[in-house]
């Protein structure tokens, strides 16, 4: 078997049987990455040498392997971590040349639980887009399509996964930005509670919504992320204390028998056909193994685009204030005085949709209209995050389409925001009810284009909500890789 | 009537002061002055990409501190916010500051004035913030220093309640010396550790509604604060009587010239587009953590000031001017305990020391007289060792040479002479050199022993023991 087939789950039993070691796994990835990538744009900066130096050392703890959950597992990261010694662009011109003077929190517990990382991945400008064309390194394509976009922010760490360049990835959600690109490209992605991963050394855009995740294979592989890198930080305030449990060890025995799930009807309307076939198959599925479907509402959810598009910008007008050209990355060349040098440095270095928030957020946050916009968005994220209390006090968790369509055609959208703003109106509530989420592959459209099927669950209950994603993924059965790459 | 006399103006000061913690507000870089440029800095402190704030919990103490000295409300749960504006010595392009909801409100001191008055001026609010870089300028362009970048800083709002330069003053001397018994702030102006700017406005008096008000800039010294508020005053006072308006603006002191210069006008002021600082939870300061913080309370000035009274049996002005710093009532305790009695040593302080350092604008920090030595020049006068007389000579040596008193009365001679054999010999010589005024003296003009005396002080430099010279003298005359 071709290692790049393998999932972590079987990578970790190859190790166990000595099967192979870390160096020829990372030698493999690297491979694949070399023949592949260009048609791809995935990943945007390897370094053979030391990530082949990393898995050497690896080579020599085989005999430890059983006690690194992640032992020898190669990790792509998207370009918006800081991993000591990499560059780290967040996919903006503003950020070319950076390196990295600091690792973050979650790809260092990544690492001390034996993975390493093979390359940075390629996302939309500081992680705002939905199909990965706002990348100042080019876009992204979807390997099941390459006229497809593979979905944004984290189109990279989508598009690598789900063509084998590397086991697992790892991306940041703010409004979709995992779930919908794993939907797109096929894969898994979890969005975990807010404050369940640490945002230390990710590259902030919207800091109360951001939240780092994995992609993988297999529910159980990107679990098994997730579960490594989770819980507490005292390098960031804003991430929770509480206890991480094991998340794969209890997803095998779970059942579904009377487990309540939620749908609220009254979101599908306006949803792609087949994708709402794929979805009532999904819910049929989980039905036959005993689960209970409870219709829901959450009423305030349609708001969720217009007050996310008030916080989102609003919180990123400030946390991008730091990329000025004074202290580090792009500085414009011909400046005369101070505010030439503010002005043209992030004029020339920053791209367009990010100048677009930019605006948007430092008028909603301007004396005068804060109290229309700012603060009226979040008096409404209160009842978006109330609804969810309510649905979730009587539900296990929320099922509903990951993302309105499939992939769609690069260009496509480029020109029309407000359409493209709608690839995420299932994954923004989430965000801004600060609960977990989920995509899981449900199946293809008659294009042969992925869907994806999104679980909800309950602040901190990712056992339940990865145990309900588990279990249906068994009943869906194996999933196809996209065909034709090679 | 002069013009000024119609006007009363209106003063409230927002004053910053850096806390005395060992790291910074968000991170733990060292909170320290004097190292070499950029050496006290870290991912969090140069904002770069993906590094978060975590808040510094003395910072916390020290600001709970100063709202208690203050008599402000404490509140349970208080947010921080961020003041967004770019400069090249922000390097986040915001500062992490405390905006609608400030950790404390609703304060007061009470100031007391040298002819017995006490004002009490309210105290609007403290909150929490962190302290800027700093520009450096230099001909070859400007370089910035991030050492200071993230330093704990207090903002002392207060109410507009003084109505004068001397309320601005003495409300600011105040706090400083509330600031450093407390041990919440060095109150080092020059290295700007305590900083204050001011906003005035003036309206004829009995007007209810306040003028149009002016921010100074600043101002890094306590005469300055008196010498811009005055002056400052004066340009409003002149503005409106030549039928002008005062415009709102913010103005900065130039010393050199003495006088306010415009700086930006309100068109031009900032936006600042404050909003709750998503990375970090609300602080919360709980009940319990609040009684602790009260039970680690150093001595604060009014505490001083009783205690000395008590301690040391003196009246209400001199133990208030004898802990009106910090500093001066270390110093004085000391003199006190060197020299052995408390009274002298409280003359000694009050009137020959600060007097001196007062007319030569020294604080008492770099007095070149230290506290030992100024116990023992009053503990040799308590001894009968000098005369009170010799004493200031003494004492004038040692402002200007700083040398221990007793190595200048060894060197130059100066004890007393109380010897009675050696200062009949001294008597016996002036008799003997004025025969004439004896001859009087014998013959009733008794006032003439004073003449005697003086001579015998002459003839012994000073030493002579004034307490047994007239006797002497007396005894010698009749004979």
């Amino acid at each position: 078997m071709d290692i790049t087939a393998h999932t972590i789950q079987s990578l970790l039993d190859g190790y166990q049987k000595k099967e192979f070691k870390p160096s020829e796994v990372a030698a493999a990835y690297l491979a694949q990455i070399k023949k592949t990538n260009g048609k791809l744009n995935a990943f945007l900066q390897t370094r053979e040498e030391e990530t082949l130096e990393a898995a050497k050392k690896l080579d020599a703890k085989m005999s430890e392997a059983d006690s690194l959950p992640l032992f020898g597992i190669p990790v792509g990261v998207k370009d918006n971590f800081l991993v000591k010694g990499w560059q780290c662009t967040a996919g903006s011109k503003v950020l070319e040349g950076y390196r990295s003077p600091y690792t973050a929190t979650s790809v260092e517990k990544l690492e001390n639980a034996g993975a390493f990382v093979i390359g940075k991945l390629n996302c939309d400008e500081f992680a705002m887009g939905s199909s990965n064309e706002n990348s100042a390194y080019g876009p992204v394509r979807n390997p099941w399509d390459l006229e497809r976009v593979p979905g944004g922010s984290s189109g990279g760490s989508s598009a690598a996964v789900a063509a084998s360049l590397c086991p697992a990835s790892l991306g940041t959600d703010t409004g979709g930005s995992i779930r919908q690109p794993a939907s797109l490209c096929g894969i898994v992605g979890i969005k975990p509670s807010y404050g369940r991963v640490s945002r230390y050394g990710v590259v902030a855009y919207a800091s109360s919504l951001d939240q780092v995740g994995p992609f993988g294979k297999t529910v159980w592989d990107a679990s098994r992320v997730l579960e490594a890198m989770a819980g507490n930080d005292p390098m960031d305030s804003t991430c929770s204390k509480s206890s991480v449990p094991s998340y794969t060890k209890t997803m095998e025995s779970f059942s579904l028998s009377g487990v309540k799930i939620g749908v609220a009807r009254s979101w599908l309307e306006g949803v792609d056909p087949e994708v709402k076939k794929s979805f009532e198959e999904s819910l049929k599925l989980m039905e036959k193994q005993g689960a209970k479907l409870k219709d829901i509402e959450l009423p305030h959810a349609k708001y969720s685009l217009s007050t996310y598009y008030l916080i989102a910008p609003s919180e990123c007008s400030s946390n991008l204030a730091r990329y000025d050209g004074v202290h580090y990355g792009y500085r414009s060349k011909e400046t005369r005085n101070m505010d030439e040098l503010y002005s043209k440095s992030r004029g020339e270095g920053i791209g367009k949709e990010v100048k677009l928030r930019i605006m948007l957020g430092t008028y909603a946050l301007s004396s005068g209209y804060y109290d229309a916009y700012y603060m009226k968005a979040n008096q409404v994220r209160r009842l978006i995050q109330q609804d969810f209390e309510k649905a979730f006090a009587d539900c296990q968790c929320i099922a509903s389409p990951t993302s309105p369509t499939t992939a769609f055609k690069l260009g496509e959208k480029t020109d029309d925001p407000l359409t493209m703003y709608l690839s995420d109106i299932f994954t923004l509530p989430v965000n801004l009810a600060g609960v977990g989420g989920i995509s899981v592959p449900s199946g293809l459209d008659s294009k042969g284009l992925p869907i994806g099927l999104q679980l909800m669950g309950k602040a901190f209950d990712e056992p339940t909500l990865l145990s309900i994603a588990y279990q249906y993924e068994k009943l869906r059965g194996a999933f196809p890789l996209p065909k034709g790459l090679n | 009537m002069n013009a000024i006399d119609k006007y009363e103006s209106v003063i409230g000061l927002e004053v910053h002061a850096q806390c005395l913690t060992k790291t910074k507000m968000f991170c733990g870089c060292p909170n320290q002055f004097g190292s070499e440029p950029n050496q006290n800095i870290c991912p969090v402190c140069t904002a770069q990409p993906g590094a978060l704030p975590v808040i510094n919990k003395r910072a916390i103490e020290l600001g709970v501190r100063a709202a208690i000295a203050l008599n402000c409300e404490v509140h349970e749960t208080s947010v921080f916010a961020r003041k967004n504006y770019f400069y090249p010595d922000l390097p986040k392009g915001y500062q992490i500051s405390q905006f609608e909801k400030p950790f404390c409100t609703k304060g007061k001191v009470v100031v007391r004035f040298k002819n017995g008055d006490e004002k009490q001026f309210g105290i609007t609010r403290i909150h929490f913030e962190e302290d800027a870089g700093k520009s450096v300028h230099a001909s070859h362009g400007t370089t910035v220093n991030l050492n200071r970048a993230g330093v704990p800083l207090i903002e002392i709002v207060s109410e507009p309640d003084m109505r004068s330069a001397e309320d601005a003053g003495q409300y600011l001397r105040r706090i400083h010396s509330i600031l450093k018994y407390a041990d919440i702030c060095d109150g080092n102006m020059e290295e700007g550790n305590f900083r204050c700017d001011a906003n005035i406005s003036i309206r004829l008096k009995g007007d209810p509604k306040f003028g149009t008000r002016v921010e100074l800039k600043n101002i890094n010294s306590f005469r300055f604060v008196e010498k811009a508020i005055e002056y400052e005053i004066s340009r409003q006072v002149d503005l409106v009587e030549n039928g002008e308006k005062v415009v709102q603006q913010t103005r900065g002191w130039n010393s050199a010239k003495g006088v306010t210069e415009l700086m930006r006008e309100k068109e031009q002021a900032h936006d600042y587009r404050y909003f709750p600082e998503p990375d970090l939870a609300p602080l919360v300061i709980d009940s319990k953590w609040i009684e602790k913080i009260k039970a680690e309370m150093p001595e604060l000035p009014d505490a001083a000031r009783e205690r000395v009274k008590q301690a040391y049996g003196l009246s209400d002005y001199d133990a208030s001017v004898l802990t009106a710093s910090k500093e001066l009532g270390i110093y004085y305790e000391e003199v006190v305990k060197g020299s052995g009695n408390a009274k002298s040593a409280a003359n000694w302080v009050m009137n020959e020391l600060l007097g001196r350092l007062n007319a030569a604008s020294i604080e008492i920090d770099k007095s070149p007289v230290s506290s030992k030595h100024l116990g023992s020049l009053v503990q040799a006068i308590e001894s009968g060792e000098i005369s009170g007389k010799i004493a200031k000579t003494v004492f004038d040596e040692m402002m200007t040479t700083s040398k221990d008193p007793k190595v200048i009365i060894q060197e130059k001679g100066l004890v007393q002479i109380s010897d009675t054999g050696q200062l009949d010999a001294a008597i016996q010589k002036v008799i003997a050199a004025n025969p004439g005024q004896t001859a009087d003296y014998k013959a009733g003009k008794v006032k003439l022993l004073g003449f005697f005396v003086g001579q015998v002080m002459k003839e012994t430099k000073g030493q002579a023991n004034p307490a047994m010279l007239n006797d002497l003298v007396k005894k010698a005359l009749d004979k």
